[in-house]
């Protein structure tokens, strides 16, 4: 008897406990799910004729549209010119954020220094700024770079600082007491403690690079994802339209992606906050 | 006499407040503990014993007055001092061992002596076979554990300890107050050691400063001449260790009263 098997209840699976993690496959799907209730709900309202295909294309019309700018190539030359301009654009902006954002974050002299500034333009529309960067740029690439700039480095400076700080102050403290010095300790505790922050805050300011690509792409383009939006725009060709920001969408849930994937890779010490 | 370990005189620490009067966190306070003395300072919550500690390991700056260590006024932090902290300071990138040998960065110490010293001082706190665990592994035992093989394990000579078991459950609280006795009557490191328990003030201390509520002054000074090697279990029942407990922590209830 003493063998015997206790039957155990089945465990009932709870999906909406607060913070408790939930099986897998429940997650996922949960996630596909929604998507497909949405391509669904496109398919029906296009395919039965409630809406006219100038304002909605159905989905098998973008589906071509995709094939054609494959065929033809147009699709990785806008691609390859927009990522080249987001690559150029966000790494100017961090080459200039990082050490900024961490000067800030640690001397308050020169928060007091920058902050104002950043605060003020922070908050200028970087669509704002076309013109005049027509004006001192002109048209081509470096103009471009200079749009993504103006909308991604205030930000991220500030969120760079803010990152600076989150290090516990007791961290530094018994630094001090191991006899470092202040730029030892910049190096070898605060820079190495807020680096999984950086980290992140590279993935959010990467995805708002995305965002200003249309802005960027708005005027004196000729080639890019944003710019072939604009255009489909003047010709009526939604479903062209429908394409460019699906295209945008994916490359920037790859990037998003790349950047969770070595986050986990490069920071396994970092506890998990549940 | 000789000279004492540590000398607090006269110190005075106003912290600026954006509006009106600054906040007089430590007033007037001077106390002293001697070479291989054991000495704690207990006190109602925000009277000023983080402050006084912190001035001590020259983290924090002195308004007024002076301290000293060794006869010489104290400037800064120095590896004459090791610290424990009450929050977890372990490096959270760094495995166990890594921690440790961080605290010898700056000692000169050659790498194969390094080596010995580190694994030494994890012996030291029985978590030799952590070496290898990274801290998010660790349990908040462990994790104070380890902070102080980190602080002594470059011999400073003199340990400041900041409610480094403030955050641990009772039982867990009890072994590292034993850990603690053990590590200290065998080398007799000096201790000033902040709590706001008291058995574990009497348990471990030579002496006890009892601070007043904010403004922080010295309030009474107890000698703890209950015998040594002491141990958790013997000590706690000694009727001298009740009388001094009920001492003591009448000495803090009237401050609490007074300043509630
Ligand atoms: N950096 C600071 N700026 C302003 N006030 C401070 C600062 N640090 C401490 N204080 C104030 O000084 C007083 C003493 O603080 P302290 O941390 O030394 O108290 P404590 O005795 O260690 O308290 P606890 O037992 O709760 O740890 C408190 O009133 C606190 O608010
Ligand atoms: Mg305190």
């Amino acid at each position: 008897m003493a063998n015997s098997p206790i039957a155990r209840p089945k465990e009932k699976i709870q999906l909406l406990e607060l913070r408790r993690e939930i099986p897998r496959q429940y997650y996922v799907g949960a996630g596909i799910g929604f998507i497909a209730v949405f391509v669904a709900a496109w398919f029906l309202l296009t395919s039965f004729g409630f809406v006219s295909k100038i304002f909605l294309p159905s989905p098998a019309a973008v589906w071509g549209e995709l094939m054609k700018q494959i065929q033809s190539g147009v699709l990785w030359q806008d691609a390859g010119a927009s990522l080249y301009r987001i690559m150029v654009g966000w790494l100017l902006s961090t080459l200039f954020a990082v050490p900024i954002g961490i000067l800030m974050g640690n001397f308050h002299f020169f928060e007091g220094l920058f902050e104002p500034f950043i605060d003020l333009v922070r908050y200028m529309p970087a669509v704002a700024f076309v013109p005049l960067t027509i004006l001192w740029l002109g048209v081509d690439d470096s103009q471009k770079f200079a749009i993504l700039f103006i909308g991604t480095f205030f930000q991220e400076v500030l969120l760079i600082m803010d990152n600076v700080k989150t290090v516990p102050r007791d961290l530094i403290q018994v630094s001090y007491t191991f006899g470092l010095s202040k730029w030892e300790i910049l190096w070898n505790v605060i820079l190495r403690a807020a680096l999984p922050g950086v980290w992140d805050t590279f993935r959010i300011t990467l995805g708002w690079a995305w965002t200003y690509l249309v802005v960027a792409e708005l005027v004196a383009a000729n080639v890019g994802l944003g710019y072939r939006i604009m255009r489909a725009q003047r010709f009526l060709e939604t479903e062209t339209i429908i394409l460019g920001i699906l295209v945008i969408g994916v490359l920037g849930l790859i990037t998003d992606y790349l950047f969770k994937l070595s986050y986990k890779k490069l920071f396994p010490w970092v506890i998990q906050a549940r | 006499m000789t000279t004492p370990k540590l000398q607090v005189q006269n110190v005075w620490k106003r912290f600026p407040v954006e509006k009106g009067e600054a906040l007089v966190a430590v007033q007037d306070l001077s106390m002293t503990v001697q070479p291989n003395e054991f000495v704690s300072l207990v006190g109602p919550s925000g009277c000023g014993k983080s402050t006084m500690l912190m001035m001590a390991a020259g983290l924090e700056p002195i308004t007024e007055g002076e301290i000293k260590v060794d006869g010489g006024t104290v400037f800064g932090p120095g590896p004459d001092r090791g610290v424990v902290f009450q929050t977890y300071t372990l490096f959270p990138w760094l495995t166990v061992e890594e921690n440790v040998r961080f605290a010898l960065k700056k000692s000169g110490v050659e790498k194969s002596k390094q080596d010995e010293l580190v694994r030494d001082h994890l012996r030291l706190v029985g978590l030799e076979d952590f070496a290898r665990a990274m801290p998010n592994q660790l349990s908040g035992g462990m994790r104070q554990r380890v902070a102080i093989a980190r602080a002594l394990v470059y011999r400073p000579q003199m340990l400041l300890m900041d409610e480094p078991f403030g955050a641990l459950d009772a039982q867990t609280r009890m072994l590292m107050q034993e850990l603690l006795l053990n590590i200290w009557q065998a080398d007799r490191t000096t201790v000033l050691f902040v709590t706001h328990d008291v058995e574990e003030a009497i348990l471990l201390s030579d002496r006890i400063y009892v601070m007043t509520a904010r403004p922080g002054r010295i309030k009474a000074e107890i000698v703890v001449d209950l015998p040594r090697p002491r141990a958790f279990m013997e000590t706690e029942g000694d009727e001298r260790f009740v009388k001094l407990r009920k001492q003591v922590l009448s000495l803090i209830h009237s401050e609490v009263k007074q300043a509630g």
